[in-house]
């Protein structure tokens, strides 16, 4: 038989949130830009050159041990001038079924972000599948190369700028859809 | 440790270093019979041990995230039923449950159970297919054919409620697209009556077969330190002793109505992940009995009519209607803006779904959080100092589906 | 709703027939040998390699027409079965298998992904294998029913009766595999 683990009320997600920020202004402090809750995720977005210092901390203190990286991702924001790449992680405490998200912002000219690969295993490929759609540049990741697409592409495809129809098509012309 | 490891280290014990240059270079993949799916690994190999794998995939990258930025919401269902395709009505579930959460959408009751009857059913055909090949590459090719008998019977049940078999776009955002039928009952009835036996039938072939126990037992062992690391979850994370399942952690869809038991694994190699993989089989059974036997009466949808198809009377008598349904099919309603992650237990484990919506017809970002694409990474250590035939079936144990792995 | 085929009839090649012996050409013979023993080299890449599996298995039984062994090494392969989305990464690989096969050999396309490109038309999908190797039938649908596979199947083995032993060497051919830059 397993324990049923309670469902998270609101108060609950709310705790988890005030816990969270009082530990980053007290051990991590100008991380927290700023806080709130989408759903139910608190969510923080730090300022980039102390996010490694912040994930490193949310991992290794007894108080809050996320230690398992459910999933990361690169975020392209192009109307957001100045802070047009955003990359998210989102960390689990397993045994205690607390999860929070993290973003940074960065500007399209500095996509670099120190790896957590000594910090989380798993970030791995996830952070090779940022490079690739996105072009973030890892600092100290093993091995940092494309991994979905070819490795002769040159482009990053999922920054909005590019399209999502391959261009070397010639048979759906927009005209003939009424575009 | 496995009865035979003694074998590998009596060829190349830890004292005698062979050089490296000596190593050959085996290509295992893309297209090989026993890789299933499209995914290659560069093998140095020292006789028959492995010393070194360098992974590569991306053959089948579709672009899925690329895909989701592009296509109003309904039309995103059937691309999620390509992620993991044996098990493809557990894919559609947890978007419409994303989406769900997105809009504060509440589910009726009969509807949530309807959706568990089906994601049971699913887990039962992805547990078939990775259970029968994991004996088909050891060799035993009966089961497969046995047991793929009943994911007929399965289909048939899918095809009563959808129209299709594999890709089955099940479900609806907002409840189910239509109720269970007559002869979606009597099938399932029957499926129930009759499954159990063919079930202990593979059982017997396959568990305590001594060929498949000599091959399976130590073969592509993870501690569960290791395995947490790494990001596994599902059935290769119960195999090496976590007992950490979606569904009871932050249960969706009622889950938290029925009564099961999490199977947990000891050593984390293939002959646990097998196993844990056959004991969710007799439990995903039993949650469809409890879920058949507690079926509540009600409507089977939300009413949502933003995003679930008005009834046909309705759309031919009135405006309000017409306007619905007609904005639901050319996929131009819009939806709040907002981020949300919803996670459900996948075939494979915490199958997740990151949706940031602007407040347009199209998602501004989807990202799928894939089990297979994180846990394949520990496969290259999983495999080092093994024989090459452990490699073939660690792979097969480990359930790696291309869709979902490359996305 | 069968229909009821006499395979003895339908089949039948046209000949001299006398007690004890069966004269008719070459060719026709060939084509029967070869139409009936077609080995399928299944080029799974994704769902449609699962009904594909269906297909093999015992309900559908692919194995009935000829196809019992099927064979992974394309040199010993007659019908190459492309199932499944092609991408660009995986297009020079495929053809690399094409390339590999002895003639006569058949292209089975399965599935919309391997066709067209099927829903997906995005910048990684090759839209149709047929840009890059000669296809015989295609099979449409997302997944296809093992009853369209087999019909398929059926539709190859009609070439494959029909085509006679000089098709391979014919100019015509020649310059079909040229369009594709094959030799």
């Amino acid at each position: 038989m397993h324990q049923s683990h309670p469902q998270t009320t609101n108060a609950a997600v709310q705790q988890l949130h005030d816990s969270v920020l009082a530990f980053l202004q007290e051990n991590v402090p100008g991380a927290v830009i700023s806080s709130h809750i989408d759903y139910d995720f608190p969510l923080f977005i730090l300022e980039k050159s102390h996010t490694i210092d912040a994930l490193a901390a949310l991992k290794s203190a007894q108080s809050m041990e996320f230690s398992f990286l459910t999933t990361m991702c690169g975020i392209h924001y192009p109307e957001n001038k100045g802070a047009e790449f955003a990359l998210m992680y989102q960390l689990h405490n397993m045994p205690l079924n607390k999860r929070i998200r993290i973003k940074t912002f960065m500007a399209s000219n500095d996509l670099t972000m120190p790896t957590v690969t000594h910090i989380w295993r798993a970030s791995n490929w996830m952070e090779r599948e940022a490079f690739d759609f996105y072009g973030f540049r890892f600092s100290g990741h093993p091995d940092l190369r494309r991994i979905l697409n070819m490795d002769e592409m040159t482009y990053h495809p999922l920054r909005k700028e590019y399209p999502l129809e391959d261009a070397g098509r010639h048979d759906k012309e927009d005209k003939y859809f009424g575009r | 440790m496995a009865k035979h490891s003694h074998i590998g280290q009596a060829i190349a014990p830890a004292t005698d270093v062979v050089d490296e240059k000596d190593y050959t270079i085996l290509n295992l993949g893309p297209t090989h019979p026993a890789t299933h799916g499209i995914f290659q690994n560069v093998l140095k190999m020292d006789g028959e041990i492995i010393r070194h794998a360098e992974p590569t995939i991306g053959y089948i990258h579709r672009a899925f995230e690329k895909l989701g930025e592009h296509r109003p919401y309904a039309q995103i269902a059937p691309i999620t039923d390509r992620l993991n395709y044996c098990s493809s009505p557990i894919n559609n579930m947890g978007w419409h449950m994303t989406v769900e959460k997105l809009i504060g959408c509440e589910v009726p009751k009969r509807a949530q159970y309807l959706r568990v009857i089906i994601m049971e059913l699913a887990r039962l055909t992805d547990h078939i297919v990775c259970d029968t090949v994991i004996a088909v590459d050891t060799g035993a090719m009966t089961g497969f054919l046995y047991l793929f008998q009943w994911r007929e019977k399965i289909y048939e049940i899918y095809e009563e409620v959808c129209g299709a078999r594999l890709t089955t776009n099940i479900g609806r955002i907002g409840g189910m697209e239509r109720d269970f039928n007559e002869t979606a009952w009597r099938k399932l009835h029957a499926f129930m009556k009759e499954f159990p036996k063919a079930l202990e039938e593979f059982d017997r072939l396959v568990t305590r077969n001594r060929i498949f126990i000599d091959r399976t037992v130590g073969a592509g062992a993870i501690t569960a330190e290791r395995a947490l690391e790494y990001g596994f979850t599902g059935p290769n994370l119960r195999a090496a002793g976590v007992d950490y399942d979606v569904r009871v952690m932050n249960p969706y869809s009622s889950y938290e109505d029925f009564q099961f038991t999490i199977p947990v694994g000891t050593k984390g190699d293939t002959y646990d992940r097998y196993m844990v993989r056959m004991m969710e089989m007799w439990e995903s059974y039993r949650i469809i009995e409890q879920a058949i036997a507690k079926m509540p009466d009600g409507p089977i949808a939300a009413n949502v009519p933003e995003f679930f198809l008005p009834p046909k009377e309705l759309v031919y008598s009135q405006m309000e209607a017409l306007i619905y349904h007609f904005k639901i099919v050319m996929g131009e309603t819009d939806l709040p803006k907002g981020e949300v992650y919803h996670s459900v237990e996948g075939g494979n484990g915490e199958l997740g779904f990151y949706l940031i919506s602007d407040g347009g017809r199209t998602p501004y970002r989807l990202h799928f959080r894939r089990p297979c694409f994180i846990y394949y990474q520990a496969y290259p250590e999983m495999i080092v100092n093994g024989m090459l035939s452990d490699a073939i079936l660690t792979l097969s144990s480990m359930n790696v589906i291309a869709g979902e792995l490359d996305a | 709703m069968s229909i009821n085929v006499n395979i003895r009839e339908e089949f039948k090649p046209e000949g001299l027939e006398g007690a004890g012996f069966f004269a008719t050409s070459l060719d026709k013979v060939v084509g029967l040998a070869r139409a009936n023993s077609l080995w399928p080299l299944p080029f799974a890449t994704s769902c449609c390699g699962i009904e594909f599996m269906a297909t093999m298995a015992s309900h559908y039984d692919l194995a009935r027409f000829g196809s019992e062994r099927l064979s992974f090494s394309p040199r010993q392969a007659d019908l190459l079965m492309v199932m499944g989305t092609i991408s660009k990464k995986m297009g020079p690989i495929l053809r690399q298998v094409y390339e590999q096969m002895a003639e006569p050999k058949w292209v089975l396309s399965m599935g919309a992904c391997a066709s067209t490109g099927g829903i997906f038309d995005t910048y990684s999908v090759l839209q149709g294998i047929d840009r890059i190797i000669p296809v015989d039938v295609y099979i449409p649908g997302c997944p296809p029913r093992p009853e369209q596979v087999l019909d398929g199947i059926l539709k190859i083995q009609e070439l494959a009766r029909n085509e006679g032993v000089q098709r391979r060497k014919s100019p015509e051919y020649k310059a079909m595999l040229d369009q594709y830059g094959l030799q």
